[in-house]
């Protein structure tokens, strides 16, 4: 489904991704591990289209077309999902407004007919009660003034709403409550967990990979993924350390 | 008080002025005259949508309530002259925003006069330039001697969406009271780019972001008008043509 080949990447003259080949087939859920400053954001961002971040090698191809020519908005459309390691606050836009706008112009791009005020609000509903958020902050500026956990959640209830086909999730779990770590994982397999669904899932820790159950672990060190294996990888990882697994 | 002589770009209320197109204007009509009676309230929206000078001279009575909110956007030459003048107790609030494209020149002069004791006034300014577009805003705030316990406040920022757009602010102080608050924030930039692309990562087109980051942005001049629905949707539909 997706099929990253020999990807080379430079962030502000320096290269960052070398070299980097992965393919995720549909209905599998990959893990991305690394040490810190290993380049995983890196690829979101190239991934997503993020100005900036310049491709110098290597093709992505996202259900046989190929992602990189694409613009982020027709990323998105295509059914790219980019959950953020650090959301980003956007004074004075609400999310119901934000939302309804992204995931209508999406379903222009495909020729799918818009979502009406009413028909979006019950879907906005349906998928905040998924995550336990309160839709009053729904009705709030994006991101704006939330917690650090509220946003990784208020993160995966756009998800939730746009329902991408692909989604790279950086970091989702980080500065989530225990309670959250286990709504947010249950709410990541409600939405993701489907045979013509794939998802690339950042992290450091074990304790997200307990709740979506990885099909592969891959470790990113220095540009490249230098191990992959099954479940027990992160496992190991855990136990071990980067230096003893993956040096 | 109008001069008789075309204004030149010497005098301070005229610098950043498009005077060539104001000669043809000129002599300008007799500015518009307000008198909000003692505790009364006024309320209006203007949307300066083709051009010229307008000139509004503004009294306010004890305990007189007056808001004020300008949409200044359109027309090579469009400019917006307030002569506020606030009485004991009195509370006056200003939101305009000007939106600006291709060559237009658009300003906001503000006179706020704190003649007495316990007057309120706000005043906030936001302006989007495209092309080569000017914005001014220029506004003194006055505190005549005795007029203690004076609020005044001017929030003035500029967002520019080309590296050929000019904005100018100045907020202006001139304070003879005690006790008196006023304070002034004014700042220019761009999008937020960071903003953009999280945005653009959802499905919107890079035009539609940053028209709906622009319209965030230009609300707070609106917040509270009477009017308020109507002055954001002239507004969304003239960023539509900026971005
Ligand atoms: N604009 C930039 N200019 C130069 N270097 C940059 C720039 N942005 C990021 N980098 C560098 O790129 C490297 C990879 O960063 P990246 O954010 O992808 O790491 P990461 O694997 O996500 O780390 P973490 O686990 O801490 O989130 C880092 O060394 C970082 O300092
Ligand atoms: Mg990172």
């Amino acid at each position: 489904m997706l099929q990253i080949e020999h990807l080379s990447a430079t962030v502000g003259g320096k290269t960052i991704l070398k070299g980097i080949t992965l393919a995720v087939n549909a209905g599998e859920i990959h893990a991305i591990m690394g040490p810190n400053g290993a380049g995983k954001s890196t690829l979101g961002y190239v991934l997503g289209g993020r100005p900036g971040y310049e491709v110098t090698g290597g093709s992505v191809s996202f259900d046989g077309q190929d992602l990189l020519s694409k613009e982020p908005h027709a990323r998105a459309a295509a059914g790219l999902f980019l959950g953020f390691q650090y959301p980003v606050e956007i004074p004075g836009v609400s999310n119901v407004q934000f939302l309804r706008e992204a995931l209508n112009a999406q379903r222009r791009a495909r020729g799918e007919e818009p979502l009406s005020g009413g028909e979006f609000l019950r879907l906005a509903r349906e998928k905040a009660a998924l995550l336990r958020m309160d839709m009053e902050m729904l009705k709030r500026p994006v991101n704006v003034g939330f917690s650090g956990g509220e946003k990784k959640r208020a993160e995966m209830v756009q998800m939730g709403i746009l329902d991408p086909r692909f989604a790279v999730l950086d970091e989702t779990d980080s500065g989530l409550d225990i309670d959250a770590l286990r709504i947010v994982g249950e709410g990541i397999n409600a939405i993701m967990r489907k045979p013509d669904k794939g998802v690339l899932l950042i992290t450091h820790y074990q304790r997200l990979l307990d709740y979506v159950k990885p099909d592969r672990v891959h470790v990113l060190a220095h540009g490249r993924i230098v191990k992959s294996g099954g479940p027990e990888l992160a496992l190991l990882l855990e136990e071990q350390g980067y230096e003893a697994v993956a040096a | 008080m109008n001069a008789i002589a075309l204004p030149s770009r010497k005098s301070e209320a005229w610098r950043y002025a498009d005077v060539d197109a104001v000669a043809p204007l000129w002599p300008l009509p007799e500015p518009e005259r307000i008198v909000v009676p003692a505790g009364a309230r006024f309320d209006r929206a203007i949307v300066h949508d083709a051009g010229g000078v307008t000139q509004l001279v503004l009294s306010l009575g004890r305990g007189a309530t007056a808001a004020l909110h300008l949409l200044n956007c359109g027309g090579a030459y469009s400019r917006i002259e307030l002569d506020v003048t606030l009485h004991e107790g009195a509370s006056f609030t200003f939101g305009g925003a000007q939106l600006g494209r291709d060559a237009e020149t658009l300003e906001i002069v503000t006179t706020v006069t704190h003649a007495e004791p316990g007057a309120f006034s706000r005043q906030i300014v936001r302006s989007v330039l495209a092309g080569q577009a000017t914005g001014t805003y220029l506004g003194k705030v006055a505190v005549a001697r005795g007029a203690d316990g004076t609020d005044a406040a001017q929030s003035v920022r500029a967002m520019l969406l080309d590296l050929t757009a000019t904005a100018n602010a100045r907020p202006e102080l001139e304070i003879f009271a005690d006790d008196v608050k006023c304070a002034h924030g004014c700042a220019i930039g761009e999008l937020d780019a960071a903003g953009l692309f999280y945005l653009e990562s959802r499905g919107l087109a890079p035009a539609q972001a940053k028209q709906l980051m622009l319209q965030a942005f230009v609300a707070e001049a609106f917040a509270g008008a009477a009017d308020e629905e109507r002055l954001q949707a002239l507004a969304l539909a003239r960023l539509g043509s900026l971005v």
